[in-house]
């Protein structure tokens, strides 16, 4: 029987023919990344456990990156990027990208793509939920906790239980007012935040393979809040140029066959679907913005590895060149990559960075920054009762500072159309 | 490991995520060392609006005044239990807190590896949501081998699912130990 590009890259990680949706498997992987806040303890249990003879797999395959509390005043929080910078020292690791160099990177899951890490047909584990990021480049991605990771550094192999597929295929032409983000606040609403849980969530149809990486990457950033396994986007020709660029050259590409068995297949059309938010306080809680139109915010928050990818900044300064934002709103490039495009691309022979400034955004350097709230002085965190709109990913209570803040979550168009306004508006208003 | 635990229950609703069972302004504490770690178990469940803090009634804290130990080892929880990131700190926070077993109606799959890998607790799904059966400190008892929760005040008992292929890892206490039983690490 046919089998679906997630079972296909399990098969061969397990050095198997074929695999099944709920047998356990032992997987060889690709790639191990962590950062700040896992990596520290991910690095102890590993000594801990496998003590004087601790060697790590191989090195090549251990990628850091420290992005979670970096600009703080926090002791505790530079602590953990101190010790990482230790263990990078004493193991010489190679792949650590550390803050105040040339080197850093920021927000982890965009960096992994940015500097190469991404093949298609492999394995990448990380110690963080958003992992999942990376199958955006048809690979097996997931995120796992430090004795996971601990159990990887050592032997390079972790234990999955192998998930049953949902395909979510969009059809049409995206409409201009239509992002990545709205599509996937869509399928929430739709599948709620348990709906995928235990299982991969396959993207596929013309509207997808029309997306570049940077909303492909929106989609499958998101598939572990309907508690996917692993998102994934079959490889075409747009993610062989984005590799080709990066002179990438070397990797397996997989395809669902055509009698591959799902759990289940949900279809849209892009052309008639119409911007969507979440409301407080969950991912799945979602509506039409038209719906809470006028919403007064008092927060605008542009930023995180699923809306601080350039397209996020290219679409949000579409609509707020020559205008003024009316409430505080934070842009926060994920990675200092985005941060260098922001100043090289222009919009009618503005830069992206000076569109953002001239309408009144702060912004921030790159780091995950308040989209988990983070220590006190982390810039943009929700305060009290702040009325929040913002282009990240989870909005539980308390996610991105004040337990009684409320959050919004939104595509940058939204979010920049409610920017300028001060209410929440539907960027067909203002585009 | 214990086969058997008998303890206070402290009853939740659905979608507790991560935040809620450990606020992510406290990630910055040592995991290992053995005083500073002792705040994971003081912050357990900080998150949980005060509302639906010890269902039924509400407003019941889980961690009294500067304690870092909760009176309710056992918690009885809906679906979708530790969802959102992947820290580990959270399972680890409730064993601080010295909580043994969660029941809930399904799991996030990363709170739930992390619970079984790392040996912290021992996570059991019940069919439906069987947390409107119970009220927060009312006395319960678990068997884990047998994956029965029993309401001590009438004697009811509750079946729950069986793990499946990860019983030798819960029984084993955790992936190392696991591992080390089976011979695939030294
Ligand atoms: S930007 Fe937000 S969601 Fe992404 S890795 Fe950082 S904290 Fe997690």
């Amino acid at each position: 029987m046919g089998m679906t590009i997630t079972e296909k890259i399990l098969a061969k990680a397990a050095g198997k023919k074929s695999v099944t949706p709920g047998e356990n498997v032992w997987l060889t992987v690709d790639v191990l990344m962590t950062h700040d806040v896992c990596g520290p303890p991910t690095f102890q249990i590993w000594e801990r456990e496998f003590g004087e003879k601790a060697k790590i797999w191989d090195k090549n395959k251990l990628v850091i990156f420290p992005d979670h509390y970096i600009f703080t005043a926090d002791v505790h929080a530079n602590r953990n990027v101190n010790i990482l910078r230790q263990y990078a020292d004493k193991y010489q690791l190679r792949n650590y990208y550390d803050v105040g160099t040339e080197r850093y990177k920021g927000v982890c899951h965009i960096a992994l793509a940015e500097e190469g890490y991404n093949r298609p047909g492999t394995v990448l584990i990380g110690t963080d939920s958003h992992t999942c990021t990376a199958g955006a480049f048809g690979l097996f991605a997931t995120g796992v906790g430090n004795t996971d990771a601990a159990f990887i550094l050592g032997t390079g192999k972790i234990w999955e239980k192998v998930p049953e597929s949902m395909k979510f295929i969009f059809e049409g032409r995206m409409p201009q007012y239509l992002t990545a983000k709205d599509m996937i606040l869509q399928i929430l609403g739709d599948i709620t935040t348990d709906g995928a849980t235990y299982r991969a969530m396959e993207f596929d149809g013309y509207a997808v393979h029309q997306l570049n990486i940077d909303e492909r990457m929106t989609l499958t950033n998101m598939a572990v809040e309907a508690g996917g396994m692993n998102g994934i986007i079959p490889v075409d020709e747009i993610t062989q140029q984005y590799l080709a660029q990066r002179e990438i050259w070397d990797y397996d590409v997989f395809e669902s066959d055509a009698d591959a068995k799902y759990h289940s297949v949900y279809e849209y059309n892009v052309e008639t679907m119409e911007p969507v938010v979440a409301k407080p306080h969950s991912p799945d809680n979602s509506d039409l913005v038209r719906n809470v139109a006028g919403t007064k915010l008092t927060k605008c928050y542009i930023g995180s590895c699923t809306g601080g990818k350039f397209t996020d900044f290219y679409n949000a300064a579409k609509i707020l060149q020559g205008k003024s934002v009316k409430v505080p709103t934070f842009a926060v490039p994920a990675s200092t990559e985005v941060a260098r495009r922001l100043r090289k691309e222009s919009i009618n022979g503005q830069t992206i960075e000076e569109i953002l400034l001239e309408a009144g955004c702060v912004i921030a350097p790159s780091s995950c920054a308040a989209c988990l709230g983070g220590p006190a002085d982390t810039i943009g965190r929700s305060v009290d009762k702040d009325v929040v709109i913002s282009t990240t990913n989870r909005n539980f209570p308390g996610r991105m500072g004040s337990k009684k803040s409320e959050v919004y979550l939104a595509s940058p168009l939204t979010v920049a159309a409610s920017a300028i306004t001060g209410v929440i508006t539907d960027p067909r208003e203002v585009l | 490991m214990q086969k058997i635990i008998k303890g206070k229950v402290y009853v939740l609703g659905d979608n507790i995520d991560t935040d809620q069972i450990i606020p992510a302004e406290h990630l910055v504490y040592s995991l290992s060392d053995q005083e500073e770690s002792k705040k994971y178990g003081h912050f357990a469940l900080s998150g949980v609006p005060p509302q639906k803090a010890g269902l039924p009634r509400g407003n019941i804290p889980f961690i009294e005044g500067e304690n870092y130990q909760s009176e309710f080892s056992i918690i009885v929880a809906g679906s979708n239990f530790g969802c959102g990131s992947s820290r580990e700190h959270a399972p680890f926070a409730l064993q601080m807190a010295g909580v043994q077993v969660v029941v809930a109606e399904s799991y996030a799959r990363i709170f739930y590896r992390n619970s079984v890998d790392g040996g912290f607790l021992v996570p059991l799904e019940s069919e439906g949501k069987i947390n409107q059966q119970f009220e927060t400190g009312e006395q319960v008892e678990i068997n884990i081998h047998r994956q029965t929760i029993t309401r001590l005040r009438d004697g009811q008992t509750f079946k729950l699912k069986h793990p499946g292929d990860v019983l030798p890892i819960i029984e084993a206490g955790g992936l190392f130990e696991y591992a080390r039983k089976s011979g695939m690490i030294s």
